[in-house]
């Protein structure tokens, strides 16, 4: 299997002003694999938004290469492709969607690659079902709640049928219930279409799903692996200010003072599991109760 | 949705109430076919010294109903005491009930216009005809407040710091009014978690040093749970629930209904009462949690021999 | 702050023979109609020049009441004209007041100018009420196409109303909020002299350029990230189509037109 995007030691700098050259990503190494959920988590100024700009070529290296499958970043000729391959979903709903109702943006992009009518309109009802915005489509975009922005914009990019879909902290400016919105279409793609997803976020509660978590901190990647072993770090983790899910705080808690758990739980029906495996092992179940 | 006024520790005490709203109600688009009713019949009342949060989701008429706490915006109906005065009466200066009570929108950063810090925050000290004596000192004291250096800061353009400074700049630019209420619509919206943490530790500090009564305006149950004395649940231009956060959390139920859930950790206590364990629910925090599970869990594990720890061991 | 009353002339979705009309050709018909306005003075050519304005209104099913509205912003210009007409053109006397004197030729004109401004604010109005914003930006894109060649940005220009017009709701809420905002810090934007109250403008309009700013930038990243580059080979979701109704349409209402022109 080839991954869909290979970041090769790839360092980036800028100039921030006052001749400071600002080295915002310092020999960074990654592959997407396809249909791969990748979470992404650090502050800002970790670097994580830089890296996402250069899996789609809106940035390109200082040093190293960036691969969207075998095509190099860095030569400008294949930028078309690499865009329509890798799609990018912003933090401001607001700011990414440029057309005056629901089924114009969606046509945005396959318009930009000059997709004929026909087709465009069956990428825009197959790309609207699949964010749950059928229904929308003449409805105009400053009606919609955050959530359903972020869903168009979404499927703006599903309409182009990438292989690759990076959020920068999409659901950064949503409510709870637009965060969810968003998180459960992600999956949904990763898991059923097999668009590998990167999603970069602060919520430490959305990298819980992931199928791997890379933590950055000043550039470089500090911590990556599955959400259980990276969870399972909540000293590091709170060396760089990133708080672990609750659950995971308290059973680390309760394994520190003895209680033995055999996992590191990551959500709440984990951490129920465990403690009913523990206390269903218990000789005097009824009685620990009447305590 | 009935509202559940149950929650009456402290208002007996000697606080007096600095807010007031009664039967308020506010549509928005009158008279067009896009009308919409925000606020339906809100009655509450805020006690000095209380650390009140708002809660609810996006449209459910939390800020609507922060902005008539001080004249922004005028009620169809219904009326809002500031101080027991009724600030829609003839002859109430809305300026001087804007300065009572401090309203910070969310997203302030978006509102810094001036060419230097100092001035930025500035501007409402200056607008309430304050010496320039005087204003110098509300800057001085607001930028202390916030924790920013006035030295390092004062004469620096907003433009050029980072988001959680302009942030604080922004916030600076209504404490320096000396409001005796502030309030704080989703103050931590669209911060990294370095930055939240930030500023909700200096909101308690409003509150705990500096004497603020302060009302937060949020959607993050995680955010609010630590501190807040008193949860206000509004749904549908209603308030749906009034209690202290524990008491809250209790309907969890109705909370997920609504789109706003529970603190993880109140999450697991009731799916652990659902499972039929009997451990207490109403939990708040993650050392609550631990306290109450730890007895039967150690006996238990006693029983199963094992002490690995896969956590991390608690990384303290 | 209230905008609802800012949407004179909103797209009024609709099934009707207006709403199924090639924008170009609603286009094309009203600006015929509005030049010969122009170059007639004749009441008989008025009348015979609303018939077909009358019509377009009577079949778009469009609340008669809702396109009349759109002539409200215009009446103060229309009363003032009509006043200075009135009393200043030469010609007959027909009553004074004081010592101004309204005149008969002054009468005719005044009459003249507001039933002209009348019928062309109805006959803009019954296009944009019936044509949506897309539809309207590509039709006007089309038209320009031809001047490309001359250098005019054609496909440029139909862009920027297209995001002018998807950014003013988001950027009237903001306006509002950032005024809110400004109010709650103490400004005043109501008393004052005329200088005083531009000044207090200042804590409104940096703020508020700042974020169009912002905005922009990210709106023109987010473009080119969905592949954006420009007219050049991009296809559309719908595709202009000129039916036989708009041939139809087009000849008659053409023929008619001139005819008026020619004829009186």
């Amino acid at each position: 299997m080839k991954p869909v995007v290979h970041v090769e030691n790839v360092s980036y700098a800028y100039d921030g002003g006052n001749q400071e050259q600002v080295e915002a990503l310092l020999d960074v190494s990654l592959k997407i694999w396809p249909g791969e959920f990748v979470a992404v988590i650090g502050h800002n100024g970790s670097g994580k938004s830089t890296l996402a700009k250069h899996m789609n070529a809106l940035l390109v290296p200082t040093r190293g290469n960036v691969y969207v499958f075998e095509m190099n970043t860095q030569d400008e000729s294949w930028v078309w492709e690499i865009r329509q391959t890798v799609g990018m979903v912003f933090q401001n709903p607001d700011n990414q969607i440029v057309a005056t109702t629901v089924e114009e943006d969606v046509a945005f992009g396959p318009e930009n690659l000059g997709v004929e009518p026909g087709e465009i309109r069956r990428r825009v009802d197959e790309a609207l079902a699949l964010v749950d915005m059928t229904g929308y489509e003449k409805s105009a975009p400053h009606m919609l709640s955050g959530g359903q922005k972020q869903r168009v914009a979404i499927a703006g990019v599903i309409a182009m049928r990438p292989r690759c879909i990076v959020l920068d902290e999409p659901t950064a400016m949503l409510d709870p219930v637009g965060r969810t919105e968003v998180l459960r279409t992600v999956r949904r793609l990763a898991s059923d279409e097999g668009i590998s997803i990167v999603h970069i976020t602060h919520f430490m509660n959305e990298a819980v799903y992931a199928d791997r978590v890379i933590v950055m901190e000043e550039g470089r990647i500090a911590l990556s692996g599955t959400p259980r072993e990276v969870f399972s770090q909540p000293a590091t983790l709170r060396k760089l200010d990133l708080d672990v899910p609750q659950v995971t705080e308290l059973a680390g808690q309760l394994q520190a003072a003895g209680v033995a758990l055999s996992r590191c739980p990551l959500t709440v029906e984990e951490m129920a599991d465990d403690i009913g495996t523990l206390l269903g092992r218990g000789p005097c179940r009824s009685e620990l109760h009447s305590h | 949705m009935t509202s559940g006024l149950f929650w009456a520790g402290g208002r007996a005490e000697v606080s007096s109430t600095v807010i007031e709203v009664r039967n308020l109600c506010h549509t928005y688009m009158r008279g067009t076919p896009l009308a919409r009713q925000a606020l339906k019949h809100v009655t509450l009342s805020i006690a000095e010294g209380e650390l009140v949060a708002i809660i609810g989701r996006t449209g459910s008429g939390k800020s609507t109903l922060v902005q008539h706490f001080n004249g922004l915006l005028r009620p169809d109906s219904g009326h809002v005491f500031v101080d027991g005065k009724d600030i829609w009466q003839k002859g109430v200066a809305l300026r001087d009930i804007r300065r009572k009570v401090g309203l910070v929108f969310q997203y302030p950063e978006h509102q810094l216009f001036e060419e230097s810090v100092a001035s930025d925050i500035a501007f409402a000290p200056r607008n309430m005809g304050l010496s320039d004596n005087a204003v110098d000192d509300a800057v001085r004291e607001a930028m202390r407040i916030v924790d920013l250096d006035y030295d390092e800061f004062a004469e620096r353009s907003p433009f050029e710091l980072s988001g959680g400074q302009k942030r604080r700049v922004a916030i600076a630019g209504v404490i320096a009014m000396r409001p005796k209420v502030l309030i704080l619509d989703e103050p931590t919206a669209g911060m990294d978690p370095r930055g939240r943490e930030d500023v909700l530790r200096e909101i308690q500090a409003l509150h705990d040093e500096h004497g603020y009564t302060v009302v937060l305006v949020s959607h993050s149950m995680e955010d609010v749970a630590r501190f807040a004395n008193r949860l206000v649940v509004m749904e549908d231009g209603r308030i749906a629930m009034d209690g202290r956060p524990r008491d809250v959390f209790q309907r969890r139920d109705e909370l997920v209904e609504m789109g706003l859930g529970v603190p993880q950790i109140t999450d697991l206590m009731a799916e652990l009462a659902r499972r039929g364990h009997n451990f207490p629910t109403d939990v708040i925090t993650v050392d609550e949690a631990s306290e109450a599970l730890l007895p039967s869990l150690l006996a238990a594990s006693g029983m199963a021999g094992e002490s690995d720890s896969p956590c991390g061991g608690g990384g303290r | 702050m209230n905008f609802a009353n800012a949407a004179v002339g909103q797209y009024m979705p609709g099934e009707s023979l207006m709403h199924r009309l090639d924008p170009r050709t609603k286009m094309l018909v009203s600006l015929g109609i509005i030049i010969v306005l122009f170059v007639v003075s004749n009441p008989l050519a008025y009348a015979l020049l609303a018939v077909p304005i009358v019509l377009a209104i009577a079949i778009s099913g469009v609340p008669v009441k809702l396109v009349f509205r759109s002539l409200r912003p215009l009446t103060f210009i229309m009363v003032l004209t009509f006043v200075l007409h009135l009393f200043m053109d030469p010609g007959e006397a027909l009553f004074s007041i004081g010592r101004i004197t309204a005149t008969d030729q002054g009468l005719r004109l005044g009459i003249v100018t507001v039933v002209r401004l009348t019928l062309l604010v109805l006959a803009t109005s019954i296009v944009t009420m019936t044509t949506s914003p897309i539809a309207f930006t590509d039709g006007l894109e089309r038209l320009l196409a031809p001047f490309a060649r001359l250098g005019l940005p054609a496909h440029e220009l139909a862009m920027m109303m297209t995001i002018a017009l998807r950014f003013i709701p988001t950027l009237l809420e903001e306006t509002d909020k950032i005024m809110k905002a400004q109010m709650a810090r103490g400004a005043d934007f109501e008393s004052g002299n005329i200088a005083k109250r531009a000044k207090a403008m200042i804590p409104i309009l940096v703020p508020l350029f700042v974020s169009a700013f912002r905005r922009a930038d990210e709106l023109a990243v987010a473009m080119e990230a969905r592949c954006y580059r420009g007219g050049e080979g991009r296809t559309r979701l719908r595709e202009l189509a000129f039916s036989g109704e708009d041939l139809a349409v087009l000849i008659v209402a053409g023929a008619y037109t001139v005819a008026v022109a020619v004829a009186l």
